[in-house]
Formats: structure tokens, sequence, C-alpha cells
């Protein structure tokens, strides 16, 4: 019985996510089309071509060809896997996206890990000893971090540590006269370090704060009072009434972030040039390629999609009471 | 005689003898004039005069904010993009707000209806945020209008979807049904019985919208879309400064950066004070 409601549950996400992907991808082609973007123009980068050979490309990228065939024709392309071919690299779309997305998703998985164990330890130590400087501290750095313009804190990390202490490399994914497949693993990890520290010191702003406020609330009820009338008080209080209670919003929160995540990582990545799927779509986006920035969308909807699907599976598996009510419906 | 000196103590130096209500007055009124004067400021300043021999000069009593490769002063250079950054964030505020006005009320009409904005609000929440501005500033074929447009047509999912759960709670109400009974027209009940009540929603909404489409004005013209690198945007004066990093001039990035934080702080005082005073639960205090 119950099995058969979950599948009946993940079969409706499953339709959610076709008809989400679908709508994602209408909606960026039709918007790309209206843009001003002439495909030949974005091909031929300026070169100069006889008009013999210019109606010859436009024949190719099909410019006369009505909307609703070439909305069509670049659904089924992408229900079979095929994104077209990017126009900077010169590669198929798919293999493009795979390598930088690689490179990206070990930046924004370390740093989603550690802001969401900072970000929950420090909201944990501000709600307990709320009134007190670590809680000012907490709360202050929290404004100003969630008021600050994400590649501006990197700026500053960046001057920080690698101008003024020299501790890390500038930027680049790998030493330069160094192809990116030869780059020894140390090579790697020293040029990930502060692009991963940016992201965590902006990401574990509203995981605090949201952990801060929720101990604050549990701290204040009823059943805290009753605890400590029994004699539990300190630590033990908060470990068994206050984090028991804040733990799996805050997991469901953090992974409800994946969208301000996959933001970050576009403006930290150009910041410390690294060469992953934000830089790339940026540099897509600036050199008019087209079918690389679909991709792109396309990819980093299904990205925020799986996120919040994780956010709900992981109500279902940590929360016994969300079972009960959310398939009873 | 230990005892008074308590209760001085507790008292606040600023303004004590005010309530909470003037108080929060005082501070949204201070924060307006600050917001509107460098508003003012950035709209003169024009031609800031470029001097060879000053260039690259550390922060100063003589140029505060130190200058730029070029010899100007990165002071009236950073008013001057915060001033342009308020004018964006104005324009695109308006603009979404006119888009979240006309999805709430159109969520009261029917089933359908409802369903659809919730679904387009889904679409916009499902891209990233950044990737969607550059995209719909794409489509406008970029520039200050790229994105002044795609700051202005992507910010107005949150307020949108605050008010369609207002619509739908107000529209199980009895006068609401009354009306419908009376032989009202949707777009009369829309705007006579519902309007009304989701304006004080509407305000703060927009007031907290502005922080929001201010760095991401940022953010875009860092990237490079839109404002040509002349124009003294923030943006494209840290993008600049990027450059000078490793040279070591840091008042270039540090000092246009903090003062767009303060901007957005600004912003966010006069949202929570506005929503304090207008929220009935806290108004009274």
């Amino acid at each position: 019985m119950n099995k058969q409601k979950l599948a009946k549950y993940f079969g409706f996400k499953f339709l959610r996510f076709i008809i989400l992907i679908i709508a994602v991808a209408i909606f960026s082609f039709v918007l790309l089309d209206l843009s001003p973007i002439d495909p030949v123009n974005a091909y031929l980068n300026g070169a100069a071509v006889s008009q013999a050979q210019r109606q010859i490309l436009e024949q190719y990228f099909g410019t006369s060809v009505p909307l609703q065939t070439k909305i069509y024709h670049w659904l089924l392309d992408l229900i079979q896997g095929d994104l077209g071919t990017s126009l900077i690299f010169r590669a198929p779309v798919r293999d493009v996206i795979i390598q930088k997305f690689m490179a990206s998703v070990v930046l924004m998985a370390i740093s989603w890990i550690l802001s969401g164990i900072l970000g929950f330890v420090l909201g944990v130590l501000a709600g307990k000893n709320k009134g007190s400087w670590i809680d000012k501290a907490v709360k202050v750095y929290c404004y100003a971090i969630q008021s600050a313009p994400s590649f501006w804190v990197g700026m500053l990390v960046l001057m920080v540590f690698s101008v003024y202490l020299g501790w890390f490399p500038i930027g680049f994914g790998v030493p330069i006269g160094v192809k990116s497949t030869d780059a020894t693993f140390m090579e790697w990890a020293a040029r990930l370090v502060l692009p991963t520290l940016t992201l965590s010191l902006v990401g574990l702003a509203p995981i605090a704060m949201y952990t801060r406020n929720e101990l604050i609330q549990v701290l204040s009820s009823d059943y805290v009072l009753f605890a400590k009338s029994r004699g539990e008080k300190g630590w033990d209080l908060v470990k068994n009434h206050g984090i028991r209670n804040i733990l799996l919003p805050a997991i469901t929160l953090q992974f409800l972030s994946f969208s301000e995540l996959f933001g970050g990582a576009v403006m930290v990545e150009q910041v410390f040039s690294y060469p992953g799927i934000g830089q790339t779509a940026v540099a897509a986006g600036l050199q008019n390629d087209v079918p690389l920035f679909l991709g792109i969308v396309v990819i980093s909807a299904i990205f925020v999609f799986v996120g919040n699907l994780l956010a709900d599976i992981s109500y279902y598996l940590i929360d016994p009471r969300i079972k009960e009510s959310e398939f009873n419906d | 005689m230990i005892r008074k000196q308590k209760a001085d103590d507790k008292k606040q130096w600023f303004l004590y003898s005010a309530n909470l209500r003037t108080k929060t007055l005082v501070i949204i009124a201070i924060s307006i004039i600050f917001i509107v004067s460098i508003f003012v400021s950035g709209y003169f300043i024009r031609d800031i005069p470029s001097s060879f021999v000053n260039a690259n000069q550390m922060p100063s009593l003589e140029h505060l904010f130190g200058t730029d490769w070029m010899g100007r002063d990165m002071f009236q250079r950073t008013v001057a993009g915060l001033g342009l950054s308020i004018m964006v964030g104005f324009i695109a505020s308006a603009v979404s707000t006119c888009i979240s006005i006309i999805l709430g009320l159109f969520s009261s009409f029917n089933k359908f209806a409802d369903e659809f904005v919730a679904g387009i609000i889904d679409l916009f929440g499902s891209i990233p945020h950044i990737l969607l501005i550059i995209l719909v500033s794409i489509m406008f074929g970029g520039g200050v209008y790229g994105v002044i447009m795609g700051v202005g047509l992507t910010h107005w999912t949150p307020l949108a979807r605050v008010l369609r759960s207002e619509v739908k709670e107000i529209r199980t109400k009895e006068y609401i049904h009354l009306a419908e009974n009376l032989g009202r027209s949707k777009i009369w009940i829309a705007t006579k019985h519902i309007l009304p009540l989701i304006i004080s929603q509407i305000i703060v909404g927009v007031i907290l919208m502005f922080p929001h489409a201010i760095m991401h004005e940022a953010a875009i013209t860092f990237l490079g879309f839109g404002l040509p690198p002349h124009e003294p945007a923030i943006g494209v004066i840290l993008s600049e400064s990027m450059n000078y990093l490793s040279s070591g001039y840091w008042w270039l990035a540090f000092y246009p950066g903090m003062s767009l934080l303060i901007v957005v702080l600004l912003f966010d005082l006069i949202g929570e004070n506005v929503e304090k005073l207008l929220n009935p639960e806290t108004a009274q205090e």
C-alpha cells in the first residue's frame, strides 16, 4: 500500500518535472528567438563572406523557418539528448556542458556542505546565547553578507588571500601552460580553495539566520520550560529539544538553496576565472552562443528541480509526520 | 540613587522621549533623505575630470575613495554609479510591481487563472535568477534597456507569490461571494474588494524588492552585460578594478562595494520599518 503511494507520488513528481523542463525549454527558446541575435552573424563573428556563402549559411541555420517548426525541432533534439553545436567551443554542447559542469559540481558540492554545517553551527551558537556577543556578531555578519554582492565578497577574499598573503594563485582552474587533464590533484585543489571559501561564506548566512530564529523560538516554548524545570540545562537541553526540532527544516532549506548556489557559482567563477559552468554561461551570453546558453539554462533548471525534489525526499525520509499527511491526500 | 542611574541607562540616547512610532518614522525619513541625496548628486555628476598626474592615489582627505588609473576621483564615480543603480532599481521595481499586482489580481478570477499564475511563478523560479536576467536582457538586445528589463521582468515572483496566497484567502470571504451573487464582474471585485486589502503587502514587497534589484543590476553589469564601460555603474567600476587587484590597489574595489552594501542595507532598513508601521500587530507598540 505504502509502496503504491510512493510510486504514485514519484510518478506525479516525474510528470511535473517533464512539463516544467518542456516549459523552460520552450520559454527560453522563444526569448532567445525574439532577441536581435542573428545566428549567421554570431557564427561568422565579423568574418567577411560573399553573398552566396551567406545564403548557404542562412539556409543551414534556418533563419527563415517559422517559429513553431523551430521549437518542434529543438524539443525533438532535446529529447534525444542533442543540444546542438556550441559556436565558441566548436564542439557538441552536451560535451562542453558535461565537462564544465563537473568542475562546477565539485565547487558547489563542497561549498554547499561547508556552508550548511558552518551555518547551522553558527546559528545554534547564536540562538543558544541569545543577546551575547556571539549572537550579535553572527547577526551583523549575516545581515552584512546578505546585503553584499557575492562577487564583491569574492574580490575581497581574493585581495586578502592571494594578493596580500600570497597563499593562493590568483585565478584559472590550472596553472598557465598546463593542460587541465595533466594538472595534479594539488594544483586543482589549490585553486578550488578560494572560490569554495567565498561561496561558503555567502551561503551560510541564510541558514545561520534561520537556525538562530528557530532555535530561539523552540527555546521559548512550553516544553523547553518543562524540561528546564525537570533539571535539564545547558548543551543537553539544546541537543535534546532544540536541534532535533530544527535540523529537518534547516536541511530542507539548504536543499532549496540550489538556485542561489548556482547563481553564486556564476559570479564567483567569474571573479576567480574558474572554468566552470557559470563562466561558460557568461561567455556564451556575451558572445551570442545561443545553443550553449540554451543548454545551460535547461541544465540549470534540472539542477534546481533536483534540489527541490531532494528537499521533498529529505522531508519524507526524516519526518514521520509528513509520511502520514502528505501521502494520504 | 543607584536605582535612578539604572533607569537612565535603559533610555536610549537617540530621541529618548519619543515613542517607537516616531522613532521608526525618523529612521525611515533619514534613510530616504540619504538615498535621495545620493540619487540627486549622482544625477548631477556628469564629467569627472581625469588627471594622469594623480593616477592610482591612495584614499586621502582630498580623494576620499582614492583615484583610478585615469586619475578620476573614485568617490564621485561611486556616487554616480550608485545614482544609476538606484534609478535602475526604481524602474525595475515599478515594472515588477505592476506584473505582480496584475498576476495577483488575475489569480482571483477562477481556479484555472490561479493555476496559471502558479505555473508561471514556478517557471520563473525554476531557472537560476542570474541566468534568467541574462536571458531576458539578451532578448531585449542588451544595453541599458536590456538590463532594466532583465532586472524588472524577473523580480516579481516573491511578491506575486505573497499576493496570490493573500488573494486566495480573501476570495473565501463572504462579501466576495455576496458581490459575485449580486452580479459584479470579476474585475470589479478584484479592484474594489481585493486590491485595497493587499495594498500594505504591495508597499512592503516593493521596498524589499529594491535591494535585490540593485544587487542584481550590479551583478549583471559586473559580468559585462548591458552598460558600456564608460558609464560609471557600480558593476562596471568593480569589474574594471578586477584588473588592478594584483597591483594592490585595494581601494578601487573596496569602497564602491562597501557603498553599495550600505545603500542595500538602508533599503532593507526602510523596508523593515515600514513593515513595522503597516503591520497592525506591531504598529501600536
